[in-house]
């Protein structure tokens, strides 16, 4: 017999590998290529704003942990890791240092730990701390230094809107899609990354590929990502169908706007989505819903991240109205 | 495309290392400790006394009622006292104990009969010996067996199941059992079948066991209306309720049984035990254990007389080794994990596992982080994250809405959760809570 004390505890004696770290580091070696694609189109610039992000949201998890909450560190778990990486997605490269922190106290203190750390909270942190960003300082987060527009090469100085803000704009001063299109890059361009726009949604390509590693990682389904591309594909495509001269066609709109980018790394997050297969489904048409109604028809030229927000609120209510289907609740088979 | 449940389920690692090996005969224990209550029920009634000689096969034990089991002498030898001793419960249960006679020639007579086809017994007769030969369920819930063959008259019944399924890891008795004893097993099928009047069976075996499926295959003719269903290696497809699912796409109603869809389901280890009582006039002494672990050094299966101690099944494989942390009675995923080596195998041993430290202690829990992944995996649709807040905040009434009894333990979300919660045992806690509420109301 061994020296040690037999461990007596109750079945099951055995679990899988998957553990929560794991989970997340598989969400980060996800964003890699999207970042590689970042820092090849705005260089420097887009290191620091992610490394700021990266640092400064660490940072605030263990000083609020520590110092204010006075609880358990949880740095190590990847999660405040991943909300710095996402929250830097959606910032322009040459958003000043000062109101990335900001961001990121935000994301961090406000949405995460006040509602109670990882797993409590509602909203999805990186998403309250961009759309916090947005409200507050609108012109610094809606000029983007413009990258390969019209491929020519990379010129640092001049800003510009999005593809869908040069759409809105073009729209409200009554010019045609036909007019405006000439002033967007093509839909081969956004695919690989030469538009401009927040740093992570560059190339809907790269988002793609990262995407793809997670649902093969099982980190996430496919149930969010796809419906949620497809409501926005089919929503767009009806209105575009009934008036090309007035509406963006449906690839520009998957193509640009963080459409990419939130469908698989934003709505997909584990902690703000649904808990079944039914309720994502849900949770997605609701977001691709309220995203086509804001880029169509609201204020912003994007919605995808208001969209995101407001469907989280709906999750508690997604979760208590599309349970799973309970065996042998209502018997569908009969004697032979 | 293979059979199997549609929702929910696992497949954890097989690490069957022992579906090759033989079953092998134990050494002949010297005393054997046999617990009166060996199954779900009334305990039996014990009588023998101290110092009286018993036979091998002799009821030492009487069924205490309707939902109880005689218990039968494993050995030729001596009562040497009637004590109470921890069994697999963790509980000190009453026991006896027998000195085995080693010199009594019956002790070592082989199990290996002829084999015998015709049945002879009326269908009211095989049922009463059943129940005198003290058979209960051998997958592990101890039923008593005549309890659930006990049919109401006018019940419909078309289907007798046979669950060779065997989803545990490390587990191979009945992979064993299957191969070694398939012509006994379709023998005892048939008197069930024709004790019951049901004229169609099925046997079902995961794929990973496809040689126990061929040699089914091979033995079987067209009048048998047996049939052999090769079904995809999930966990827990030995659940009756997940396996008349996969089988006969037949959903058993929530908290019902399988006989109110017309089925009945024995597993292939009761089977054999019915063809050994009803053919052979053997009661159930010794069932079939899986004595097994990475690092043992002869694991394998063994036949394996009851009350035999534990400590004696793990010397026979060559003792435990150094890094052992722990001992589980049964599969890793619904085994019981034992402290004291004492314990005697009963009739629901089906396996005696032996884990070493790198396995043995439990992730830390962590937060939840709401991934829904026991959702997935859960075979019953049931949400058990809810379960264990709702059990943990002393919600019993909400939980019991939420359907918390249904809940089969098979263990699939706390092996699923990436944060290590312990999601079945606050829901074990919660069920038993429900069950108090429910009775302190009545």
């Amino acid at each position: 017999m061994s020296a040690q004390p037999i461990i007596v505890s109750a079945s099951p004696h055995v679990h899988s590998d998957r553990t929560s770290k794991k989970l997340m580091y598989d969400v980060v070696i996800a964003l890699i290529p999207a970042f590689l694609v970042s820092v090849y189109v705005f260089g420097i610039s887009a290191l620091i704003v992610t490394s700021v992000a990266i640092i400064s949201c660490i940072v605030f998890e263990y000083v609020i942990q520590k110092y204010l909450l006075k609880a358990d560190v949880t740095i190590t778990d990847g999660s405040a890791l991943i909300t710095g990486i996402l929250l830097a997605f959606n910032l322009p490269s040459n958003l000043p240092i000062w109101m990335i922190i900001t961001g990121s106290l935000v994301a961090i203190g406000v949405a995460k730990l006040s509602f109670g750390g990882l797993g409590f909270n509602i909203f999805n942190p990186a998403l309250v701390g961009r759309v916090f960003l947005l409200i507050s300082f609108p012109v610094q987060m809606t000029s983007w230094p413009t990258a390969f527009v019209n491929n020519t090469s990379v010129v640092d100085a001049v800003t510009g809107a999005t593809s869908l803000g040069i759409i809105k704009e073009g729209l409200n001063m009554g010019e045609t899609m036909t007019e405006i299109s000439a002033k967007i890059p093509s839909s081969i361009d956004m695919l690989f990354g030469f538009t401009s726009g927040s740093l992570g949604e560059m190339s809907a390509l790269a988002l793609i590929v990262g995407g793809l590693y997670l649902i093969i990682r099982k980190v996430i389904s496919w149930h969010i990502p796809i419906t949620l591309l497809a409501t926005i594909f089919i929503m767009t495509a009806i209105f575009w169908v009934a008036n090309p001269e007035h509406y963006a066609n449906p690839l520009i709109h998957l193509l640009t706007g963080g459409a990419i980018l939130g469908a698989f790394f934003m709505a997909t997050d584990l902690v703000t989505s649904p808990m079944t297969k039914k309720g994502m489904v849900i949770f997605a048409i609701g977001i691709g819903i309220i995203t086509v109604v804001i880029r169509l028809f609201g204020a912003y030229p994007e919605g995808i991240s208001f969209a995101i927000l407001i469907m989280n609120a709906f999750v508690p209510l997604i979760n208590k109205f599309f349970k799973p289907r309970r065996f042998g609740a209502k018997i569908k088979s009969k004697i032979v | 495309m293979l059979k199997t449940f549609p929702k929910g389920g696992i497949h954890p690692p097989e690490n069957k290392i022992t579906s090759s090996k033989g079953i092998k005969k134990m050494t002949l224990p010297k005393v054997v400790y046999v617990p009166i209550s060996q199954h779900i029920g009334i305990p039996a009634e014990i009588t023998v006394d101290v110092k009286d000689k018993v036979e091998i096969g002799q009821v030492i034990a009487k069924s205490g009622g309707f939902m109880s089991s005689n218990i039968h002498s494993p050995v030729a030898g001596t009562v040497t006292k009637l004590d109470k001793i921890i069994d697999t419960s963790g509980y000190k249960k009453q026991c006896i104990v027998i000195r085995t006679d080693l010199k009594d020639e019956s002790n070592f007579t082989d199990t290996a009969y002829p084999l015998k086809t015709t049945i002879t017994l009326e269908p009211k007769a095989i049922l009463q010996k059943i129940n005198d030969s003290g058979i209960v369920g051998l997958g592990g819930a101890t039923f008593p067996s005549h309890v659930k063959l006990s049919i109401k008259e006018g019940t419909k019944l078309d289907h007798l199941i046979i669950n060779g399924v065997e989803c545990e890891p490390y587990l191979t008795a009945d992979h064993r059992l299957m191969l070694e004893k398939a012509e006994e097993i379709i023998v005892g099928i048939k008197i069930l079948m024709f004790a019951l009047h049901i004229d169609k069976a099925i046997i079902g075996i995961e794929n990973n066991k496809s040689d126990a499926i061929e040699t089914f295959k091979k033995i079987i003719t067209k009048d048998d209306h047996i049939k052999i269903a090769a079904l995809k290696v999930k966990y827990p497809q030995g659940g009756e309720k997940q396996l008349v699912r996969a089988l006969l796409n037949r959903e058993v109603p929530k908290n019902g049984l399988p006989l109110d869809v017309g089925v009945i389901v024995h597993n292939v280890g009761t089977i054999f035990a019915i063809y050994q009582a009803i053919q052979h006039n053997i009661p159930l002494i010794e069932r079939v254990v899986t004595v097994t672990g990475k690092k043992l050094e002869n694991p394998s299966n063994y036949w394996v007389k009851i009350g035999t101690p534990i400590t004696d099944l793990v010397n026979e494989v060559g003792g435990l080794p150094e890094d052992t942390r722990k001992i589980v009675n049964g599969g890793p995923m619904m085994g019981k994990a034992i402290k004291n080596m004492d314990v005697p195998v009963t009739k629901g041993t089906s396996g005696i596992l032996v884990i070493s430290e790198d396995e043995a202690s439990r992730g830390e829990p962590k937060n939840c982080i709401r991934c829904g992944e026991c959702v997935d995996v859960c075979p019953m649709g049931l949400e058990p994250h809810l379960l264990m807040n709702l059990s943990e905040k002393g919600m019993y009434e909400k939980a019991s809405a939420e359907d918390i009894m249904t809940c089969i333990e098979c263990g699939s979300c706390s092996y699923v959760c990436p944060s290590h919660r312990p999601l079945l045992d606050y829901i074990r806690f919660g069920k038993n809570s429900v069950k108090k509420m429910n009775t302190s109301k009545n």
